[in-house]
């Protein structure tokens, strides 16, 4: 039986309009969600288990976060996960930030209990966005990685994943990497579905086991990262632009008339 | 221990722009703990690269001669000894598609802390105060480090690229690579950009993000790209969901346009976005957020709901 872990990150959004409070966006103005790139993850773990048989493919999937979160696993599991992991702690509600380095010893701690062959992480969070922790737990748990990943085409037999990684400039680089591996899932890999209802009444029965440090044979130490945040802002505007006004008869006819001076449209 | 060690970039027989903007801002860092700035190049025509690197503010160029094109393992292993060797108090790595997938690894392997990403640094005594943005650029953070060392990837186009002929000294490191720990193969490289419209050779780009909502909507935009004579691109989302081709993508991952007129219309103008697009002659922002990054850039700009907008821009043009 092949295992799939996907790593799933319930992520905070922001409006439109906020206000910061110290070194943090006013919670009034934060939402929750599961990250964007994290669907993606879900969904080609899902794909793979209904390409080769939903019998031989477990995916269990893997969050850090305290109990609001299980919202957003409950997606993951209404989405096709068979199962799912939440690690959450005292000692990690005081932190305020979560390095690299503290995501990577948890989730070691749980691909080192789960052995899968295969572990799926988004290639970053729409909040944090340090865009590592994937390839820093492959380097920690010894499994071959590969970043940036839009294409993946499995080989259980040989145990390989030959993967399309996606450079700047419309370039992508073919790649074979070897089984157990970390791969770090680009947006626009797949098309992730919506839960059927059917999903989200089973997604209801499935096991969503919680853990904590000690669980994990974690000392609460590991917590503590190197990172300290100390200060947050709005970037300054550096806009100069021309700010056309009015109703929307108004603000088209003026663009219009710039853009005509420019040559277009004739 | 006070001095900078930072890793060039290249691709396919080319050094990329960021390796001399690592140049800069490793300089400015070396100068602030009063230590030797070190580049190293990995894989390729080294010799070449290293001769091209020697910029003004380089004191060594060490290269590591071992594979043609980039190898995550290669790269891995060479940093760890090559650290080790210069003992380093900051490694400088590109926040590139492939300095990401060797940087987490060494910051690992050396018992790092990690910060990615970073728009500015400052060394403030024992601390390095790193600048990075969260929520998809709508926040700016400072970030402290004070650990001794640190492991830190720039984002590009932040620092200016350095210029000048440099004083460095060459050295040929001869780096112990283990074959038998590498275990990802790179076969080829593909152009996904091909197709039948170059968005490249267009003069009016009408360019539609996220802000269009649905599929259908689409229409709206090809209508008014019809009206102005212009090509219809987008932004990376639209080509994430399937509704346009990978051809009409802008940005860092999609193609880099300098049109006359660009018209980003429900576009918010994340970096990735704007790296693609910045160099046009005139941007158009047509978007309901005033804060929208897009705005920085924009030339002329609408703050509306583009559903009201784009329809009576249409009727203006036929």
């Amino acid at each position: 039986m092949m295992k799939v872990l996907v790593t799933v990150k319930e992520v905070a959004t922001v409006e439109d309009e906020f206000e910061i409070e110290g070194t943090a966006i006013d919670e009034r103005y934060l939402g929750a969600d599961l990250n964007e790139w994290d669907d993606y993850a879900i969904e080609e773990a899902v794909q793979i288990a209904e390409a080769i048989g939903e019998d031989d493919v477990e995916v269990v999937t893997v969050t850090i976060g305290p109990e609001d979160c299980e919202q957003t696993i409950r997606q993951a599991l209404a989405k096709g996960a068979d199962r799912s992991i939440r690690v959450w702690d005292d000692a990690l509600e005081d932190a305020e930030l979560l390095d690299v380095g503290a995501k990577t010893a948890i989730l070691a701690a749980v691909v080192e209990d789960e052995e899968p062959d295969l572990v799926l992480s988004g290639v970053q969070s729409g909040d944090d966005s340090f865009m590592a922790t994937g390839v820093s737990l492959a380097d920690a748990v010894g499994f071959q990685w590969a970043a940036v990943v839009n294409s993946l085409d499995l080989d259980t037999e040989a145990g390989v994943a030959s993967v399309r990684r996606e450079l700047e400039g419309g370039v992508e680089e073919l790649t074979d990497v070897t089984l157990p591996a970390v791969l770090t899932i680009q947006t626009g890999i797949n098309e992730p579905r919506y839960a059927s209802l059917r999903g989200i009444r089973m997604a209801q029965r499935k096991e969503l086991a919680v853990r904590g440090l000690d669980d994990l044979g974690l000392d609460s130490s590991v917590v503590a990262g190197d990172l300290r945040l100390t200060g947050m802002s709005v970037p300054e505007s550096e806009s100069d632009a021309t700010v056309f006004t009015g109703g929307p008869e108004e603000t088209a006819s003026e663009l219009a008339a710039i853009l005509r001076e420019k040559g277009v449209g004739q | 221990m006070t001095d900078v060690l930072a890793i060039a970039d290249h691709r396919r027989g080319e050094l990329r722009d960021v390796s001399y903007e690592l140049v800069s801002a490793g300089r400015d860092l070396a100068d602030a703990t009063g230590g030797d700035l070190h580049l190293v190049v990995i894989s390729g025509t080294v010799d070449a690269f290293a001769e091209k690197l020697n910029r003004e503010g380089v004191d060594v160029v060490h290269t590591v001669d071992h594979g043609e094109e980039f190898n995550h393992d290669v790269y891995a292993q060479a940093i760890v000894q090559l650290y080790d060797a210069v003992s380093p108090q900051f490694l400088l790595a590109p926040n590139s598609v492939n300095g990401l997938d060797y940087a987490p690894a060494v910051a690992n392997r050396l018992d790092l802390p990690l910060v990615t990403d970073t728009v500015d640094l400052e060394v403030d005594g024992d601390t390095l105060v790193a600048t990075r943005e969260m929520y998809g650029g709508k926040v700016e953070t400072t970030v402290e480090l004070t650990g001794e060392r640190a492991a830190v990837t720039i984002r590009s186009a932040e620092w200016p690229a350095a210029g000048g002929t440099g004083e460095a000294t060459i050295e040929a490191f001869d780096a112990t690579i283990d074959e038998d720990a590498i275990g990802s193969t790179v076969t080829g490289f593909e152009e996904v950009a091909g197709g039948d419209v170059d968005i490249g050779d267009a003069d009016v780009l009408v360019s539609v993000g996220r802000g269009i909502e649905e599929e259908e909507n689409l229409e709206l935009i090809h209508e008014l790209a019809d009206a102005l004579g212009a090509t219809v691109s987008s932004s990376r989302p639209i080509v994430d969901a399937g509704w346009l081709p990978k051809n009409r993508q802008v940005g860092q991952s999609g193609k880099v346009v300098t049109p006359d007129v660009y018209i980003a219309i429900g576009i918010s103008g994340a970096v990735q976005h704007v790296a693609g697009m910045k160099g046009s002659d005139t941007i158009v922002a047509i978007n309901t957020d005033p804060n929208a990054p897009i705005m920085d850039i924009a030339d002329y700009a609408i703050h509306d709901d583009l559903f009201d907008v784009v329809p009576a821009l249409i009727e203006e043009f036929r």
